[in-house]
């Protein structure tokens, strides 16, 4: 038999707590955040039970709203609305081929676009990172305490660029960032844990606005990401979008404003997810011109319209193949992963090409975020003796150098392992040269200026030596989360050469650095400047709602009444006008106090009024 | 953590062999990332995480370096302080750089009249060659016939350059 163990009193518990840490997939449509509880991953609904949260921020009037709030603004106030922020990270204007296709006043800055927004002018950064906030807010609440950590999920053919500015709105959002997962392994993880799978797996992850292939080989514990490849502007969204160029088209309508074309993207949304489940589907909308639509849209055609974007997610499934140098006949199982897999077409696409049904077991919204959890779970330190998996990932994209003429030298090939070293030699061109330049690009093309552009970096302190005498190592790291870093030594000499990347694209350590100090700084001054509308609002739909009271029942109260309700009022109207929230919101709990009674009564005359009238064999009847 | 004066195949306890067992490999490779992974030092201080770094990259790269038949090859070579690919010494022979050259002609024609299948026989053709010659290589290697196997690692070089670009050219026609 067991004895009972009884602690000293005061006695720290000699159980180490879990450190809470969660996995948030950032999505282009909907974000979620989960985390691992008992073993089990599980993800954390909002307040009213909700999963998901819809990747909107609404710049409005009162504040910043996220989510579902946020999605309610779409239509009435489409250009302070920002959707599909994702789409924006780490690109310039130039980048964005479908620009035109947003709302919004965007303003064209080196680095990353930004957008001109009611509340200043905010980089996709800054929107992402409300999104994230609002998730970091959710968690802690739901799990008593603050994170230790988070593990972020980007879609695997994100470049540098585009991960560095996810990891920013992380370190912006206040999340300490365990690892940027890629969104096709941490599904692998979820669904190859929970299925104890071997064999070589492809994981078909189409999101709202990214698209992603990779292929797996799952081994005695080991998750070896073989290949990847994708389109990072390629997802749900572009379907929304070509159902609602159709409707444009078939109910033959000119250029429409942005909040109409909110409208019908919601709309187009809509019946694509109708067609999941139905033959067919209405489309009808009242425009704000009064112009309608009312269309039939059949899965059928449905099918026709998309069947180029269907086809566009083949290439980089072939490219995948081609990179592992495997068969689609070698794949033991394709995992669906994503919203927009549910289209019938995706299905019987996926199905056509590997020559087997893929695999939906788990729900395509969620298993992103699960997998993450499971390795936030790991990497924060909390992993059970039985978890002795390992995850091997890769970069999507080669590294290169530019060379003389403007092409690339390839130092690290796409689909390499990370974390990756490499070391390059350089030497000096002129007598007596201290300093010399080095640009690194991203991307499979021969000429850099088909290539993305990710540092440029000045090697500094160069001992003076005769032309080609010098040796200058540089060395690019690639971490974990598949971000580079370069450092650099003269060989003869050993002095470290200053390095200063420059990035591109992206955002400097400096910006970042400064909008964590204005968010800090203004995060109270806002806090409590939002807090303080609210009162405001509050206490005028109260006062407002005791006048109209007092105008139809007033002659319910006595004087000594009257004259209480009266004064409490008038507090609150004092109390307005100045600065002070808590003594106003003290104001109008006092008001609330003095019209209870009232309220009885006003409710007591109102049955009273609904039964007048009917004779009591009447009520005895019923 | 891991000894970096080690060559590649002491890192994974293997013979020094261009023919070797890539199961043996890839268990080897396994087992040292499941001790050096920077995911399996996360909740470390600065300077364990840093070692992991280093040492799970130096484990990637012996990975990559066996894995590849060229590269492993070009290895076993600089071990005995042979250079393979010195810029000083890129010698082919006449009859196969012949070859080499109506190979490209008939990947331009193909390219130019927007033949898919006749640069996929071509990259099939290729890929077989490099196949025989790589068994060649590996008698050489083997066998300790160092200059013959410098020969063979030249070849074998050129013909990977020309098989990825005719997969590149493949890729480019498929859009």
């Amino acid at each position: 038999m067991a004895l009972l163990q009884i602690a000293e009193p005061d006695a720290a518990p000699a159980q180490r707590a879990q450190r809470l840490a969660v996995g948030i997939d950032l999505g282009t449509t909907n974000s979620l955040v989960a985390t691992v509880r008992r073993g089990i991953p599980v993800v954390l609904p909002d307040a009213e039970g909700r999963p998901l949260l819809p990747s909107i921020v609404h710049f409005g009037a009162h504040g910043v709203e996220v989510g579902y709030a946020a999605r309610d603004a779409l239509v009435a106030d489409p250009q302070n609305t920002i959707v599909s922020v994702k789409r924006l990270m780490g690109r310039g204007l130039a980048d964005l081929s479908d620009a035109r296709r947003f709302p919004y006043r965007f303003i064209d800055s080196p680095g990353m676009v930004r957008i001109e927004t009611r509340a200043g002018v905010r980089t996709p950064v800054e929107v992402s990172s409300e999104i994230l906030e609002s998730l970091r807010v959710r968690a802690e609440a739901s799990l008593g305490g603050a994170l230790a950590g988070a593990v972020v999920t980007v879609p695997a053919y994100f470049d540098d660029a585009q991960r560095q500015a996810t990891k920013d709105a992380a370190r912006l959002a206040g999340l300490n960032v365990l690892r940027l997962l890629n969104e096709p392994t941490a599904a692998a993880i979820a669904y190859g844990l929970d299925n104890e799978s071997e064999g070589i797996y492809a994981v078909y992850d189409l999101g709202g606005g990214t698209f992603d292939l990779s292929l797996l080989k799952l081994s005695r514990g080991v998750f070896e990401v073989l290949a990847t490849a994708g389109d990072t502007a390629l997802g749900g969204d572009d379907f929304d979008h070509r159902i609602y160029c159709w409707a444009l088209e078939a109910a033959r309508i000119g250029p429409v404003s942005p909040s109409d074309t909110r409208l019908l993207l919601i709309k187009a949304r809509e019946a694509k997810e109708s067609l999941t489940t139905h033959a067919s589907t209405p489309l009808f909308a009242t425009l704000s011109t009064g112009e309608r639509i009312d269309l039939m849209l059949s899965a059928e055609t449905s099918t026709t319209i998309t069947a180029t974007l269907v086809g566009k997610t083949l290439l980089p499934v072939r490219k995948a193949l081609r990179d592992a140098k495997l068969a689609p006949q070698d794949i033991d199982g394709v995992v669906m992963v994503g919203g927009a897999t549910r289209m019938p077409q995706i299905q019987k696409a996926v199905a056509g090409f590997f020559g087997a049904p893929p695999l939906n077991n788990l729900d395509p919204d969620q298993v992103v975020a699960l997998g993450a959890a499971i390795q936030a779970n790991v990497l924060a330190g909390n992993r059970a003796t039985d978890e002795d998996w390992l995850l091997l990932d890769v970069i999507p994209l080669s590294l290169g150098l530019e060379t003389m003429g403007g092409l690339t030298e390839k130092i690290v090939p796409r689909n390499a392992t990370v974390p990756i070293t490499r070391a390059q030699e350089f030497t000096t061109f002129k007598d007596g040269q201290t300093a010399m330049a080095i640009q690194v690009v991203q991307g499979e093309r021969e000429r850099v200026a088909d290539c993305r552009s990710l540092a440029r970096f000045e090697l500094r302190g160069i001992p003076p030596m005769v032309a080609g005498a010098a040796r200058i190592r540089v060395t690019f790291q690639i971490d974990a989360d598949g971000l580079l870093s370069v450092s650099a030594r003269e060989q003869t000499t050993g002095i470290e050469a200053a390095v200063t990347v420059k990035p591109s694209y992206g955002l400097a350590d400096t910006d970042i650095a400064r909008m964590l100090e204005d968010s800090q700084a203004h995060a109270a001054d806002d806090m409590e400047a939002r807090a303080r509308t609210e009162a405001q609002v509050e206490a005028e739909r109260i006062l407002a709602a005791t006048k109209s009271a007092l105008d139809a029942d007033g002659d319910l109260l006595d004087a000594r009444q009257k004259a209480a309700i009266d004064a409490a009022m008038t507090t609150v109207r004092e109390r307005l006008a100045g600065a002070d929230r808590h003594a106003l919101q003290a104001a109008v709990v006092a008001l609330n106090r003095a019209t209870e009674q009232f309220a009885t009564q006003r409710m007591d005359r109102s049955v009273a009024g609904a039964l007048a009238g009917r004779s009591v064999d009447v009520l005895a009847r019923d | 953590m891991i000894d970096f004066s080690q060559d590649y195949f002491a890192l994974f306890g293997l013979p020094p062999r261009y023919r070797f067992d890539p199961q043996a490999l890839e268990l080897a490779y396994h087992t040292l990332q499941r001790a050096v992974h920077p995911d399996r030092h996360a909740s470390g201080d600065d300077a364990e995480r840093r070692l992991a770094l280093q040492s799970s990259a130096r484990v990637n790269e012996a990975y990559q370096a066996l894995k590849d038949p060229v590269v492993r090859a070009q290895y076993l070579l600089s071990l005995r302080g042979i250079d393979a690919l010195a810029e000083t010494d890129t010698a082919l022979p006449m009859e196969f750089l012949q070859r080499e050259l109506e190979r490209r002609e008939a990947m331009a024609e193909a390219q130019a009249r927007g033949d898919p299948g006749g640069l996929e026989a071509l990259l099939q053709q290729v890929r077989a060659d490099a196949a025989a010659l790589q068994a060649a290589l590996a008698d050489r290697l083997d066998g300790e016939t160092w200059n013959a196997a410098r020969e063979a690692v030249r070849e074998l070089r050129f013909l990977t350059k020309v098989a990825a670009d005719l997969e590149a050219a493949i890729a480019e026609g498929e859009g």
